[in-house]
């Protein structure tokens, strides 16, 4: 299996090493033809507004579309943004998942947290499942997950940070920054 | 369950994100406007840009709250502003605005020539130059939570920047080949903690996120930083210094993105109209130069 990882700006190398641990070959992605051969791609964590800016310039929005209609693709903070059909402001997004976000929801990074969360869908890779600790760094909320999108977690006042729809992952948290792989490894379990 | 705010992971967790990207020097929201636009992925807001200090002189402070506020109103990334080294009330007070990482910094005039700020003791996360390993490793131990090296800021000579990191990568290099029974007499010899050194060694570079800073004037400069093993790049004077600002944010925010790629930097270096003019350092004489400061 070989994942690649969306290598425009932000978090990359975090997502590999995590990959690498698991012992899965992963490569970086800066320019359509990266996409070939490909099983499954992670869109990491960084500024949305540019690494949106930098796939328009690179002919990338029309690959990435394509290669996410036949494969798995999961995307943390700015990767859940880009993956979302609407951010409520204008700037440029793939439109691939029914959810709604809104960026910055928590605050500036004065705001920014770590906490535990309870996500039992992660059941399927790890039969005791205790809380994820997840980190969320200047992150969107998740406002609405509609159609076939379904929650995977949300914090305790209901706000929603984890949807799955399909084969199709979206975190407003970065699991590649916490020492627990099991969300990468749920995400393998999708791409395969 | 609990949230905790403040912890060292989120502090180092922004600057993670902020890898492969650009932060710009700006002065007035419109300048910030451009910036984002560009691609930038963090502004500096300040009031003159590292090269006015430098033509200008004069006690250079913390810029006025009131046009920190409005830079972070123009835009929707992350707003970086500077306080002077050891100047730990400007950096209460920028806390208080609610800005989103600190830049403790030689450009501004020292406050303290012996200290720097304590910054473990702030929620808010600070990033501070350093010219070498010892002193990239006395920040992080005073809790800072990204490096980015000196450079001779305002200058467009990115001669600096390269013998930092080159300082930085050259001394890393060394460290790891050292035998155990060495390590200590290398922590003693570079002033760096020695729980840092090792922490270093094991890791293979600094334990938080290095940008390049200082002199980065073209998308050439950018892109042989990130060449050198730099995590990303900061422009001040480069950009708005020059002919073109907008065309040239732009060019230099791809040019860290394939700065592997000399086809593609070869293309988008192409008519960016002037550069900024520049000094050369080796002109400057010696107690006009800023790098030194930091202790």
């Amino acid at each position: 299996m070989k994942i690649g990882v969306l290598a425009l700006q932000g978090a990359f190398i975090e997502h590999q090493t995590v990959l690498e641990k698991l012992g899965v070959e992963s490569v970086q992605v800066r320019l359509p033809e990266h996409l070939d051969g490909l099983d499954g791609l992670i869109i990491p964590g960084g500024e949305s507004t540019t690494i949106s800016k930098l796939a328009i310039a690179f002919g990338l929005m029309q690959p990435l579309r394509e290669f996410a209609g036949e494969h798995a693709v999961w995307g943390t903070c700015a990767g859940a943004i880009f993956l979302s059909r609407e951010v409520g402001r204008d700037q440029p997004v793939l439109g691939l998942m029914d959810i709604t976000v809104r960026r910055n929801a928590f605050g500036r990074q004065v705001d920014s947290f770590e906490t535990l969360l309870d996500v039992p869908a992660l059941a399927r890779v790890d039969a005791i499942n205790p809380p994820f600790p997840a980190v969320f760094i200047r992150a969107p909320l998740i406002e609405k997950a509609n159609g076939s999108a379904e929650v995977l977690a949300a914090l305790p006042d209901g706000g929603i940070v984890a949807v799955q729809q399909g084969r199709w992952l979206a975190t407003s948290f970065h699991p590649e920054l916490s020492d627990d792989d099991r969300f990468h490894r749920y995400f393998l379990e999708l791409a395969r | 369950m609990d949230q905790e705010k403040g912890t060292f992971k989120v502090k180092k967790g922004l600057a993670q994100m902020l890898k492969g990207g650009v932060i710009m020097d700006v002065v007035t929201p419109e300048h910030a406007r451009i910036a984002e636009d560009a691609g930038a992925v963090a502004v500096m807001a300040l009031e003159r840009v590292p090269a006015d200090i430098r033509a200008q002189g004069g006690v250079a402070r913390m810029s006025d709250p009131e046009l920190i506020l409005k830079i972070m109103d123009a835009v929707t990334i992350p707003v970086m502003a500077k306080v002077r080294i050891g100047h730990f009330v400007e950096a209460q007070i920028l806390e208080a605005l609610g800005v989103d990482y600190i830049d403790e910094s030689e450009v501004l005039t020292p406050a303290d020539e012996e200290h720097h700020i304590y910054k473990h003791n702030f929620t808010v996360p600070f990033v501070c130059g350093a010219r070498n390993l010892g002193e990239a490793l006395r920040r992080i131990g005073e809790g800072a939570a990204m490096i980015r090296t000196k450079g001779e800021a305002g200058t467009g000579d990115v001669v600096e920047a390269v013998r930092h990191a080159r300082a930085v990568m050259g001394e890393i290099r060394r460290l790891q080949n050292l035998p155990d029974e060495e390590v200590m007499a290398f922590a003693k010899q570079i002033g760096a903690p020695y729980e840092l050194v090792l922490e270093t060694r094991q890791l293979g570079r600094l334990p938080v996120v290095n940008f390049a800073a200082g002199g980065i004037a073209t998308p050439a400069d950018a892109a042989l930083m990130m060449q050198l093993g730099m995590d990303g790049v900061f422009v001040g004077s480069g950009i708005f210094k020059s002919g073109d600002p907008a065309r040239r944010a732009a060019a230099i925010v791809k040019a860290v993105t394939h700065y592997n790629e000399p086809k593609i930097l070869a293309e988008i270096s192409r008519n960016l109209g002037e550069p900024m003019v520049g000094r050369q350092i080796s002109a400057i004489p010696e107690h006009e130069l800023i790098a030194g400061r930091g202790w």
